[in-house]
């Protein structure tokens, strides 16, 4: 894994002289006008959601509410798709506003890939309500029957007498008129959709190419002091002591300020304490950062460290845990096998290192606390924030700008309460910057996971019993102090096995947590997938047979999965199981589509191979092939890779091909280099040389999306494509050199 | 006093000469289209043209930017329709976008060099800007794309 160009520091960046700084006062305003989603939200009532999400101008453009994220899901695009489609509204003459955090939208989580499953209806209910609206408007003004009306692309139209009239002529109106009830509007016929499915190019092309796209630090507002805040190395620790002579010293720093200490588990989302250097722009605000003299005190978490705390998570693995699926005897069954199999599997902690680092800007002003964040979840922002500084949440107005990435990461709006606090201490507009640095050691970390598997083939070599032993440290720990049983990552690829067995126990260890553990794109599923997909690569070794063959027969026939009446109490990621049952011939089928586009069991040349897993997550079907070749020296290189996903009734393919190669570039880089690992405590790494994610060299050259079609309910897209990239990979390895890979990251386990 | 050149037009600035170059152009220039990624030359996010060549802005001390011509992603094309931008646009590529500037202004500094560089060409020139989105295979393909049309 040497292809990095030397990306040393340089050193310039500490050694500067410090002379005198003056900072030219530019007038700084935000780029975000006046608010439409403002107006629209305040004329809402209960009953008439529909303006929530759309207000009419009067020169006819749409403007559409974006309620959720956007953090490169497209999902301002999907949203818009959806609502301009039902509403017949002309692509070119729509725009997009972001919602402020309010409960009036309902969840505004941008998490568990739910944007499109949560709202497909109801934004399509939303734009069908006022293409109504609109009919019912233009009939009136003609005096004829609505029935004779219908709208077609920004034009209302009696179809006798072929009269039209444009949005713009109907704005005042329809802003006069009551919508009328959920039931006396007929949403569009799916074969009359114009822009769900095939999908529009994103509604934030132009700006992101130009530059002009705000994100969180983007955002200007008048007379902003930038504030880098120094975090204690461990959790649960504080500020003992802090001589910061130095740092007022230098040119531009303004203020510093110790912030709250966070010493009481669990932690939730409250920020972490430390010491705050303000200064007038981000440079000086590092340089004091840097001066600072901080003596932190002792903390619970003091003797965390990696090494001994994975030989604490293995040996939990080899005693019988907390049993979440049990079905048949396992224990029998496997005693009496004709070949076992045990392996054990290790994945580190890892961090989502968005690449836009969090930040955020506040300020408060007449007693309202006006928040611009890089948000997943601008809703927990308002009640941490509300919380925090005493006030309602109706005081506090959180804007979302856009996300350089979130991953999970910012779904926990510590950063911005950072920003709140400083902005209500000061009185000054704040905004608060995290360097790299602070991100990779001061996250909500991806758990680091132990897992043991076991099964039993026949003297057939066909698989008849399976246990699956998982221990981690669990995200439950950040909301409940102590906790070490686990929770909703139990079903997340551990109580949902897939196969026709009649001998299946999943169990989990109990281990505390001495970090913040949040969770990370798919989450769980990524290190169940890594150890469950690539354990039937190896079964199907053991058992001499074909991976795919092997693994088809392991489903077994085409049936609906019912977990509750097999003794799995399987959440299905929330979906009803009548809308979203676990249909074993979908996970085939996306299987069997993938190796086909692959050419499964062609013949590979030396030091080639290809590999394959395929899983099921937030409802959606996914299989990925890899294939790589491994040099004698063992550099890694994949040439391409082949993903098919069932995701049901999809709004933007596009997009969701995108998610499907991000997803599993985001595998990739958990699979080849990354961990975080912790000494004393303290995360021991700090920035992307020492926290190497993929870059384009290790990236497949290409990834073959086939999205299936399907009028099935929507399903999740942002995650699903990345728990099987690393299991796939690794058998691919195992493909092209008979080195099994059980530990993540890969790192130089190929050169050894 | 520093001065330089930034898409065009002269700046003149008190601020200290050992501050990077990225910090200008955000903070007091008040041109946030190069973004902020790592501050140490990881992950091109800041990546500008100092002189025609692409560089890395947190990398450069305004005392070395002093008297040169930077083209920040403003800048790069007026309106906003360099052969990079068209491809880009036409692959589709931005997921959130963040690194999309750095991508742009290392990718068309490539092309100036190579109008029509080579899969690993292209590997080897960008391999320093991180995207943690994953666009990699798409910006590949519309730099192929161009290459083609290049040759
Ligand atoms: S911010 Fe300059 S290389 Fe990352
Ligand atoms: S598009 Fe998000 S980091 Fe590249």
């Amino acid at each position: 894994m040497s292809r990095y160009l030397d990306l040393s520091r340089r050193k310039f960046l500490k050694t500067g002289a410090v002379t005198g700084v003056a900072v030219f006062a530019l007038p700084l305003l935000t780029r975000q006008g006046p608010s439409a989603t403002a107006v629209a939200a305040e004329a809402a009532d209960a009953d008439s959601d529909a303006r929530l999400f759309i207000a009419l101008q009067a020169d006819g453009t749409v403007v559409i509410t974006c309620h959720r994220s956007e953090m490169g899901q497209h999902a301002r695009t999907a949203v818009a798709q959806i609502v301009a489609d039902e509403l017949e509204a002309d692509w070119d003459r729509i725009a997009i506003e972001q919602a402020l955090g309010d409960k009036r939208y309902g969840d505004q989580n941008t998490d568990g890939s739910r944007s499109i499953r949560f709202n497909l209806e109801r934004l399509r209910l939303a734009g069908a309500t006022v293409r109504h609206m609109l009919r019912d408007a233009a009939a009136e003004q003609w005096g004829v029957a609505a029935a004779d009306c219908l709208v077609e692309q920004h034009k209302a139209r009696h179809l006798p007498s072929g009269r039209t009239l444009d949005f713009a002529d109907l704005a005042a109106a329809v802003a006069d008129r009551q919508p009328p009830s959920a039931d006396a509007v007929s949403v569009k016929a799916r074969k009359d959709w114009r822009y769900i499915g095939e999908g529009k190019p994103i509604v934030d092309m132009a700006d992101i190419l130009t530059g002009k796209g705000t994100f969180a630090a983007d955002v200007r507002l008048e007379d902003t002091v930038v504030a880098i805040i120094a975090r204690p190395p461990v959790v649960l620790s504080k500020v003992q002591s802090v001589d910061a002579a130095e740092a007022r010293k230098v040119p531009g720093v303004i203020d510093v300020i110790e912030m709250p200490a966070n010493t009481e588990a669990p932690v939730q989302f409250r920020p972490l304490g430390g010491v705050a250097v303000l200064a007038s722009n981000t440079w000086a605000a590092q340089k004091g950062c840097e001066k600072l003299v901080i003596t932190w005190s002792d903390s619970p978490n003091d003797g965390y460290s990696s090494e001994a705390f994975r030989k604490q998570m293995e040996a939990a693995n080899e005693q019988p845990g907390d049993v979440h699926y049990s079905k048949g005897d396992v224990d029998a069954a496997l005693k009496g096998a004709a070949k076992t199999h045990t392996a054990q599997y290790y994945v580190p902690h890892l961090a989502q290192a968005p690449m836009e680092p969090p930040a955020a800007s506040a300020r408060f002003v007449d007693g309202v606390l006006e928040v611009w964040s890089c948000t997943q979840n601008p809703q927990a922002d308002q009640s941490l924030i509300a919380g925090m500084l005493g006030l309602e949440e109706s005081q506090v107005r959180v804007h979302v700008t856009l996300l350089g990435g979130g991953f999970g990461r910012k779904s926990k709006p510590d950063f911005a309460a950072e920003a709140a606090y400083l902005a209500h201490e000061t009185g000054r507009t704040v905004r608060v910057q995290w360097r790299r640095e602070d991100d990779i050691r001061h996250g909500f970390y991806h758990t680091v996971s132990a897992q043991r598997l076991e099964a039993g083939l026949d003297d057939a070599g066909r698989l008849k019993a399976w246990r699956h032993r998982s221990t981690f440290p669990t995200i439950q720990s950040t909301f409940v102090a102590g906790a070490e049983e686990p929770g909703f990552e139990t079903d997340l690829g551990l109580r949902d096995p897939p196969y026709a067995l009649e001998h299946i126990q999943a169990e989990t260890g109990r281990v505390p947590a001495q970090l913040r553990i949040g969770w990370m794109r798919s989450v769980a599923n990524i290190y169940h997938c890594f150890a469950s997909q690539s354990f039937m690569a190896e079964l199907a070794e053991a058992a001499g047979r074909d991976h795919r063959d092997f693994l088809l027969e392991a489903i077994g026939p085409d049936r609906l999965i019912d977990f509750a009446a097999e003794g799995s109490k399987f959440a299905n990621y929330g979906g009803d199981t009548d809308a979203y049952p676990f249909d074993t011939a979908r996970l085939k089928h996306v299987l069997r589509r993938a190796t086909d586009l692959a050419d499964w069991g062609r013949d590979m040349p030396e030091g080639s191979g290809l590999g394959l897993a395929v899983h099921r997550s937030f409802l959606s079907y996914v299989a990925t092939v890899v294939e790589v070749t491994v040099s004698e020296d063992g550099e890694l290189t994949i040439p391409k890779a082949w993903v098919v996903v069932d995701a049901g009734t999809v709004v933007n393919r596009d997009s969701v091909r995108n998610q499907m190669e991000g997803g599993s570039v985001f595998g990739l880089s958990a699979a080849l280099d990354a961990a975080i690992t912790v000494d004393k405590g303290a995360v021991q790494q700090s920035n992307y040389d020492d926290y190497q994610v993929a870059r384009m060299p290790h990236s497949p050259a290409s990834i073959e999306v086939e999205v299936v079609d399907s009028e099935a309910p929507p399903a999740g897209v942002g995650e699903p494509g990345t728990p099987p990239f690393a299991p796939a990979l690794c058998n691919a390895i195992f493909a092209a050199t008979g080195k099994r890979i059980r530990e993540l990251p890969i790192g130089k386990q190929l050169s050894a | 006093m520093i001065e330089l050149t930034v898409n065009g037009e002269k700046h003149s600035t008190e601020a200290e000469g050992d501050m990077p170059l990225l910090w200008y152009l955000r903070d007091i220039a008040n041109l946030t289209g190069t973004k902020f990624g790592c501050g140490a030359g990881f992950c091109g996010a800041c990546t500008v043209h100092i002189d025609g060549t692409a560089q890395r802005s947190c990398s450069v001390p305004l005392s070395e930017a002093a008297n040169r011509e930077i083209t920040t992603i403003e800048g790069l094309a007026v309106n906003g329709d360099h052969p990079v931008q068209q491809a880009w646009a036409k692959h589709q590529v931005p997921q959130c976008g963040y690194c999309q500037p750095g991508q742009i202004m290392q990718a068309s500094s490539l092309l100036s060099d190579n109008p029509a560089p080579s899969s690993a060409d292209i590997d080897s020139a960008m391999q320093g800007n991180l995207c943690r989105c994953g666009t990699y295979p798409r910006i590949k393909a519309a730099l192929l794309d161009l290459a083609e049309k290049a040759s």
